[in-house]
This record gives C-alpha cells, sequence and structure tokens, in this order.
C-alpha cells in the first residue's frame, strides 16, 4: 500500500529547511538534482559508519556486508524498474552521462559500422548527442534527429522514412526543458519492426513516471541516481544481460578481468566487465534507499503529484501574466512532466533567476544542455521551475511573486 | 539599497533597455565573437582601429542584462580612444570585477581614484558581489581583448 502526503516528504528532506536570503528555501530545480530525504543521507552515513569496506573477494564480515549492501543495490533498481533479467542487466556508472558513453563507445563502436544510422531528436540532451559525434569520428556512422513541432512533441510524420537504416533509435522519455513525455512504448515496437534496438534516456523520468522495462520493451535504459532523490555519483545502465555479454569492456583496470597474464587479459562476463575499480558502495547504498523511498511514495502517486502542480502553475501563470510569461512546452492538460520552461519578453532567464533567488526561490536558467532544441525555438535560454514529490503549491505562490518582481523591475 | 538594487543600477538597466552602438561594421572593421558556454550569450565586437585610435564600434548578440549593459557601457568608454588608453581601461575594469568580497572600498583613495577614472563603468561594481555573475559582465571585455589582439 503505498501513501502520498507531500507535506509529509517535505519533512523528510532536511535541505528544505534552508532559509535564504531571509526567506524559506523554495527549490524548484529537481529537474537539475532532486533533493534527498533523510533515509538516503542516512543508509549513506550508516554504511560509512559500521559497514564500509570494499566489495567482492573480501572473506571478513564487514567486507561482506559491504558486498550484500552494494548488490543489493543492483536487485532493488532492477526490481524498481520491473527489468527483464533481474540485477543481471544492471551496470552503475557515475551518472547518466558516463552511461551513455558506455552506451556508444561500448556497444555502438562494437555494433555500428560505416553508413549505420543512429536516430536521437531535437529534444535530447548532450549526453544524448555529444557521444555520437565523437563516435562518429571513429565510424562513419548517420546521427539523425526527429523534429519536435510547435506543440513541442515529436513529429513522427517522417519516422518510417527516418528509421531506415537505423540501428539504434536512442531518446528521452520525458524532456528536462519541455517536459513533454514522449511515447516510448509505442516507438520502441515501431523501431522493433524496422530491427532497431531502442534506448532511452529515463534520467528525468525515472524518479518521476512509473516505469516497467518489461511494459516498455526496449533495449537499454540509462539514468543518474540524483534525479531520483538519491545521491550524486552514481547512475545507471541497464540493458538485456543477453546484450550486454556482446559488449566489449569500456574501462579496464582491477574487477573487471577474468584472468591477467603478462601476454594480455580476459575480461569477466556480465555487469563486472563494466565496473573497473572500487565502485561507488556508498552511492549505490543511498540509491537503493531512494528506491524504496519512491516506492513507499508510490510511482504513480508521484507522477500525480506532478501532474497537479504542473496544470495548477501553467494556469494561474497564463492567468495572471496575461501571455507575457511564456511557457515553452506543452499546454498544462497535456500528459506532460513537472518541468516549466518559461520566457518573459524583455527580461534575459539569468536575470529572472537572479531576482527570484533574493527571495530564496531557485530556478535554473541556460540552455539546459539542450542546445539544439534552444535553436529549435529561437531561444538562448529559459528559466526552468521544475517540482519533486516534496513541491506544494506554496513553491508556485512564491515563483510567480518571484516572475511578478521580475517583471516589474525590468519593465 | 538592496542587494539586487547594487546589482541592477539604474544605469545598468538604462543601458539595458536602450543599449548603444548596437550592430555591424563593414570591413576593414575587425569583428570578434565571444560566447559563454554555460549560459549562452553571445557577443560579436566590430572594432574600427585607424591610426591607433577606436574610430568606431559597434556590437550585436544577446544576453542577460548585466552582459548587455557591460558591452554597452564598454563601447561608449572606448570610444575614439586611443589603443593605450582603452587598454588601461580593460586592465581597471577587470581588476574592479576581480576584487574580492565586498564592494570597493570606498575611502581608500586609490580604490576611488579607479572608481572615478571608470566613470559609468563604476555602476557595475556590484557584480562582483556575485560571482557567477562576473562573467556576464566581463564577456564583452574579453572580447574587446581578444578582438585588440587580432587587430
Amino acid at each position: 500500500m503505498s501513501y502520498f502526503n507531500a507535506v509529509r516528504v517535505r519533512a523528510d528532506v532536511p535541505a528544505l529547511t534552508r532559509v535564504i536570503n531571509g526567506h524559506p528555501i523554495t527549490y524548484l530545480d529537481s529537474g537539475a538534482s532532486s533533493l534527498p530525504p533523510r533515509t538516503v543521507i542516512e543508509a549513506m552515513d550508516e554504511y560509512y559508519r559500521l559497514r564500509h569496506a570494499n566489495v567482492h573477494r573480501g572473506v571478513y564480515q564487514t567486507a561482506n556486508e559491504a558486498t550484500d549492501a552494494y548488490e543489493g543495490a543492483r536487485s532493488a533498481v532492477a526490481g524498481f524498474l520491473n527489468a527483464p533479467g533481474g540485477g543481471e542487466g544492471v551496470v552503475f556508472t557515475k551518472n547518466c552521462t558516463e552511461a551513455f558513453n558506455l552506451l556508444a563507445k561500448s556497444w555502438g563502436a562494437a555494433n555500428l559500422k560505416d553508413g549505420d544510422a543512429v536516430l536521437l531528436t531535437e529534444m535530447e540532451h548532450h549526453a544524448n548527442i555529444v557521444p555520437w559525434f565523437q563516435l562518429r569520428e571513429h565510424i562513419n556512422i548517420d546521427v539523425r534527429f526527429i523534429p519536435v513541432n510547435d506543440d513541442f512533441e515529436l513529429d513522427l510524420t517522417n519516422f518510417d522514412e527516418l528509421m531506415k537504416g537505423v540501428k539504434l533509435l536512442s531518446l528521452t522519455a520525458m524532456s528536462n526543458v519541455l517536459g513533454t513525455i514522449n511515447p516510448i512504448k509505442e516507438l520502441a515496437a515501431r523501431a522493433h519492426q524496422h530491427g532497431a534496438l531502442v534506448a532511452v534516456d529515463a534520467a528525468q523520468s525515472v524518479g518521476h513516471l512509473p516505469t516497467d522495462l518489461q511494459d516498455l520493451d526496449v533495449d537499454f535504459m540509462l539514468f543518474s541516481g540524483h534525479k531520483m532523490l538519491g545521491p550524486t555519483g552514481i547512475g545507471v545502465f541497464w540493458t538485456r544481460p543477453e546484450i550486454l555479454n556482446g559488449m566489449p569492456p569500456f574501462l579496464g583496470g582491477g574487477g573487471m578481468i577474468a584472468d591477467v597474464r603478462t601476454d594480455g587479459y580476459t575480461p569477466a562476463t556480465g555487469f563486472t566487465r563494466f565496473e573497473a575499480g572500487t565502485p561507488m558502495i556508498a552511492e549505490a547504498v543511498g540509491l537503493h534507499a531512494a528506491v524504496r523511498y519512491l516506492e513507499g511514495l508510490g510511482m504513480a502517486n508521484v507522477h500525480q503529484h506532478d501532474r497537479e502542480l504542473t496544470i495548477d502553475a501553467i494556469s494561474r501563470i497564463n492567468h495572471q501574466f496575461n501571455g507575457r510569461v511564456k511557457i515553452i512546452g506543452p499546454t498544462a492538460h497535456a500528459n506532460r512532466g513537472g518541468v516549466i520552461s518559461i520566457d518573459i519578453d524583455g527580461v534575459h532567464p539569468h536575470d529572472i533567476a537572479q531576482v527570484l533567488d533574493e527571495s530564496g526561490v531557485c530556478v535554473r536558467p541556460g540552455h539546459h544542455c539542450a542546445k539544439p532544441l534552444m535553436k529549435r525555438f529561437g531561444l538562448a535560454a529559459t528559466a526552468r521551475a521544475s517540482f519533486g514529490p516534496y513541491s506544494l503549491v506554496e513553491d508556485t505562490d512564491a515563483l510567480l511573486e518571484g516572475l511578478q518582481r521580475a517583471i516589474t523591475f525590468f519593465g | 539599497m538592496s542587494n539586487l538594487e547594487e546589482l541592477y543600477k539604474e544605469i545598468i538597466l538604462d543601458h539595458y533597455r536602450t543599449p548603444r552602438n548596437r550592430g555591424e561594421l563593414p570591413p576593414p572593421a575587425s569583428k570578434t565573437e565571444g560566447f559563454n558556454p554555460l549560459c549562452g550569450d553571445e557577443l560579436t565586437v566590430y572594432l574600427d582601429v585607424k591610426d591607433g585610435v577606436v574610430a568606431d564600434i559597434k556590437i550585436t548578440g544577446h544576453g542577460c542584462s548585466i552582459s548587455q549593459a557591460s558591452s554597452s557601457l564598454m563601447s561608449v568608454a572606448i570610444k575614439g580612444k586611443t589603443l593605450e588608453e582603452v587598454r588601461e581601461v580593460l586592465s581597471k575594469f577587470k581588476n574592479m570585477m576581480t576584487l574580492e568580497g565586498d564592494v570597493v572600498d570606498l575611502n581608500d583613495p586609490a580604490n576611488r581614484d579607479v572608481l572615478r577614472s571608470l566613470g559609468e563603468l563604476a555602476a557595475l561594481q556590484g557584480v562582483a558581489k556575485f560571482p557567477v555573475r562576473i562573467k556576464c559582465a566581463t564577456l564583452a571585455w574579453n572580447t574587446l581583448s581578444q578582438g585588440l589582439e587580432e587587430n
């Protein structure tokens, strides 16, 4: 039985007790990084205080406990995603960006050849663009983009045409700028009909929407821990175990080998092959606690909470500012996430964010690592407010007051 | 004065709303582009240097109020100046932006003289209190500096 009470969630997050410039903090930057609840912080603290040892190969009791904690996190993540093959397909990385580099530089380098195409979308984060351009420096692959239409959704008119020669469709489940939620299950089925594999950037979605890998039927899923109430320094690369076993090693060193000789080495199999060196044990423990916390809330409830806040915020912005404050993203009632990018004619996003900071309101100005998308809409930057499970309508109140002040100030 | 008012002095808002010397200059004027990759600000500085004097300067681009006002104030400050004078203003401005901590101590005669010599540019001193905004204020100046080297 899941429960959800945002006021109680808020009480669980120590960082929300901060007072900034004389105002209680209004944290509207969960799209960049979410704030961990106490259970996440305490789990990592307890691990370091009582159970820390290096994982694997240890014989003594605390080394076994550390190994159990690390591997327990892997199983918990697999369960959270309903991953086919369980924890066997879960590789821990530094962050979502490293997971994409693993995808491009291991799977991509081994499976793509000259003339093959990779299909992305115009709403991708740079993490799902740059590694493909880097791979293109070595293999003559074609990197294509599904356009975004004026309703801030993928323009699928020429999808089947674009899929010709495509070996991998790699796209975001939810735009970090627009809040658009993409039809992953439908696109995965269509891409599979073309014989392509499908990779999903779940950085924005995994902490905000229910995720069921068996239902989505995708081949790769990549995300970071710190956008789902977990710590920084850990990300997840998931793929089907049979695909993982066919991928060459990425980083080399201790831990990822089956054998090392003076004439060469043999890599380990499975996820071990991709986890070179001492892994992020405490971060895995923290991520495990974050997974448990989100499961306790219920992901459908978290999504519903985001939706209610988003519908309320967008309609109030439209009503109060009468078009002066433009929302760069789908309308309130679309199936969208709790990310609201705004553009105010004559007031630069940096200045909006500066005025908001004066009253403790945290939003993010900039291109949000999605420059092709910014260019598509003729913008250099937006100011972005994004919700978390601890966000309240009071946060929106503070945002609107701040926006009014910014407009008054800059005229 | 609140922190915000210190940052956004009236003169800065005026130069932001009504930027001076906007536009382009045809060759042989030099053209130098500057970017702030973190926030997406872009600036192009056109410099027409004749006989060691900045005969004309024009600026295009987009960015926040601080970067736009700073570029406008800069264009006014250096237009008609000799290259030697421009380099001196440039160095004084950068010095003002790197002064640590609080607003420049006006009781220090050395600072008073520097600020007086900077004229309207001194309005930007409040930016130094907002470390993440310093790069906004210095974008135009770094671009100018690059343009002078190329000239």
